[in-house]
């Protein structure tokens, strides 16, 4: 387990980390998710040892390792440009952890040997990274972090500099490869689709400040805060409060709790369709709708419509703005 | 864009005629004239004892003064890029000093400091011996290396090195097989020019020497001390044999060119 304890960290005159607290458990995946200046890279490198708190402990697996500079916490690293060492060969990059450490030549070659088969990068031995395309560079950057056996492994943006489809296929990689090696990871991201894609737990940091950590399901249904619930998914604002655009139902008829709007226009965007309202008090209000329902409702710019939260058990999904 | 067919010739012209003038005649001319009556005078002129002599003491100033200027170079661009102290710009400034003070002044300040009644004493002789000369040439040739390291450090950043300390590497470990490896073509660069620069020195020198025939003279000084005995066959032997090195230098300095592939 790693326990970040009372952390706090400037530059300056600004407050990057500020009385930061988290236990990260054994086995999980865990991803920092925060908007950049959030504190979330500051996070990951204080962990690491790249940076040193001015307040607060780092616990690695009930050791204090606060005060130890990074090369003797047992961790691996994957930094969003990858830092590949670019006058070794992919081999050398790998093996570079191992070397350090003095092991065996035959011990090294083997463990080098299954750990680029596992990346994908079996036949790209002695190329160097220049020859390498950057999913591939960051390919071999994990096999070089995982060569360690580190206790805990930490991403930063590890696919921020990828093409978009490149780091879906990644993302997806990923997950499989901590299914299968079970390693502690920390993964840094600013993107919310990432961090629910990937992660079992989720740390949402604003300010240097965590906002509220827990499962991808349980941040997405009970925000603790607006800030929260606008950073993991889009948000409309009716009234007072803050929903999503999909936990709202359009009627022709007025209800209960329901505000009267105007249409103003009609997106078709395939299965879904976005209805632009514009309330009563001149407030717009995007609502996302199926397409059976928009077709039923027969809606044109400039109908009169109704507008309130799906009548749903319970209603956690309302969050005051 | 596109430049006109005439305009582009002229260019052509224009530059290469300057260079003719102004080098290719004149080193030209030296090496013609040095081997006009053949290669025995040539031969004979260069293994004199006082040639031969001047020939070595160019190579062990140049030997003790580029390894130093290595040294130094690479630990001053590592604390100009990455250092963060007060007064970086000012140390910057003073590193780059050499390239504008006239090698003569260097020479005239060496002596004030070291020589006699000069402010520093040492237990042996500094002005008029080789000590003189090497301080000489080490400030002549002190920015070569700093200057090229310094772009190639900052070009290739910190995270290599925190890849390598991640990975379990001491400082001194990533600076040996990440840092160094990482900027070895600048430090190249370096060396080549600071050789150049130290075999080629004559102001600095000329001054903290002495000129003492077999003992304080270096190729640049015997040319000069042929030149002015009226021995102008001797002093283009001379030359001659500092254009070889110069040349040598400058090949090296090509062949050193980074590949692509492992830049």
């Amino acid at each position: 387990m790693i326990s970040v304890d009372g952390v706090t960290k400037e530059f300056g005159e600004f407050r990057a980390l500020d009385d930061v607290s988290l236990d990260v458990q054994d086995g999980s995946l865990t991803a920092l998710l925060g908007p950049s200046g959030s504190g979330k890279s500051t996070l990951l490198r204080v962990i690491a040892g790249l940076e040193l708190p001015d307040a607060g402990r780092i616990v690695i697996a009930g050791e204090d390792a606060t005060a130890l500079p990074a090369q003797r916490r047992g961790i691996g690293f994957v930094f969003q440009h990858y830092a590949a060492f670019k006058h070794m060969t992919v081999r050398e990059n790998v093996a570079f952890g191992l070397r350090i450490r003095k092991r065996p030549k035959a011990e090294v070659a083997a463990k080098v040997d299954e750990l680029l088969g596992i990346v994908g990068l079996g036949g790209y031995q002695s190329r160097y990274p220049s020859q390498l395309s950057g999913g591939q560079r960051q390919r071999m950057a994990l096999a070089r972090a995982l060569a360690i056996e580190p206790r805990v492994l930490l991403l930063d943006e590890p696919f921020g500099a990828l093409d978009a489809n490149v780091r879906a296929d990644l993302r997806a990689w990923l997950r499989r490869l901590h299914d299968e090696v079970h390693v502690t990871t920390v993964l840094v991201t600013h993107d919310q689709e990432e961090a629910m894609d990937v992660a079992d737990r989720i740390v949402v940091l604003n300010e240097g400040r965590i906002e509220q950590e827990g499962t991808p399901r349980e941040l997405y249904e009970r925000p603790a805060n607006g800030f929260v619930m606008s950073f993991l998914g889009p948000v409309a604002r009716l009234g007072e409060a803050l929903v999503r655009p999909h936990d709202l139902r359009v009627t022709a008829e007025p209800r209960d709790g329901a505000l009267e709007a105007m249409v103003e226009r009609i997106v078709h965007l395939g299965f879904e369709v976005r209805a632009e309202l514009q309330l009563a008090d001149g407030a717009p209000l995007a609502v996302q709708l199926t397409r059976d329902d928009a077709v039923a409702l027969e809606l044109a710019p400039g109908d009169i419509v109704w507008v309130g939260h799906t009548v749903a058990p319970a209603e956690p999904e309302t969050v005051a703005a | 864009m596109s430049v006109d067919r005439g305009v582009r010739l002229s260019l052509r012209t224009l530059v290469l005629g300057y260079l003719g003038v102004l080098l290719l005649v004149p080193v030209g001319l030296v090496l013609y004239r040095t081997f006009q009556h053949g290669l025995l005078p040539v031969w004979q002129s260069i293994t004199t004892p006082a040639a031969v002599h001047a020939f070595w003491l160019t190579l062990e100033i140049a030997l003790i003064a580029v390894p130093l200027n290595t040294i130094f170079g690479v630990i001053a661009a590592l604390a100009l890029v990455r250092g963060r102290f007060r007064g970086k710009v000012f140390v910057d400034a003073v590193i780059r000093l050499p390239f504008a003070l006239s090698p003569v002044v260097i020479g005239l300040a060496l002596l004030l400091v070291y020589g006699r009644g000069g402010w520093i004493s040492l237990p042996f002789q500094v002005i008029f011996s080789v000590p003189g000369m090497v301080l000489a040439t080490v400030f002549v040739s002190l920015p070569f290396v700093v200057l090229e390291v310094v772009p190639v450090l900052r070009e290739v950043g910190d995270e290599q090195e925190q890849a390598a300390a991640t990975l379990g590497a001491t400082p001194w470990q990533a600076f040996w097989r990440i840092t160094l490896p990482a900027i070895r073509w600048g430090i190249a660069y370096g060396v080549v020019l600071t050789t150049a620069r130290a075999i080629g020195e004559f102001g600095a020198v000329s001054i903290v020497s002495g000129r003492i025939a077999g003992q304080t003279q270096t190729l640049t000084l015997l040319v000069e001390q042929r030149f002015q005995n009226f021995d102008l066959a001797g002093a283009y032997a001379a030359s001659a044999l500092l254009g070889v090195i110069a040349i040598a230098t400058l090949l090296a300095m090509t062949l050193l060119k980074p590949r692509k592939d492992q830049g």
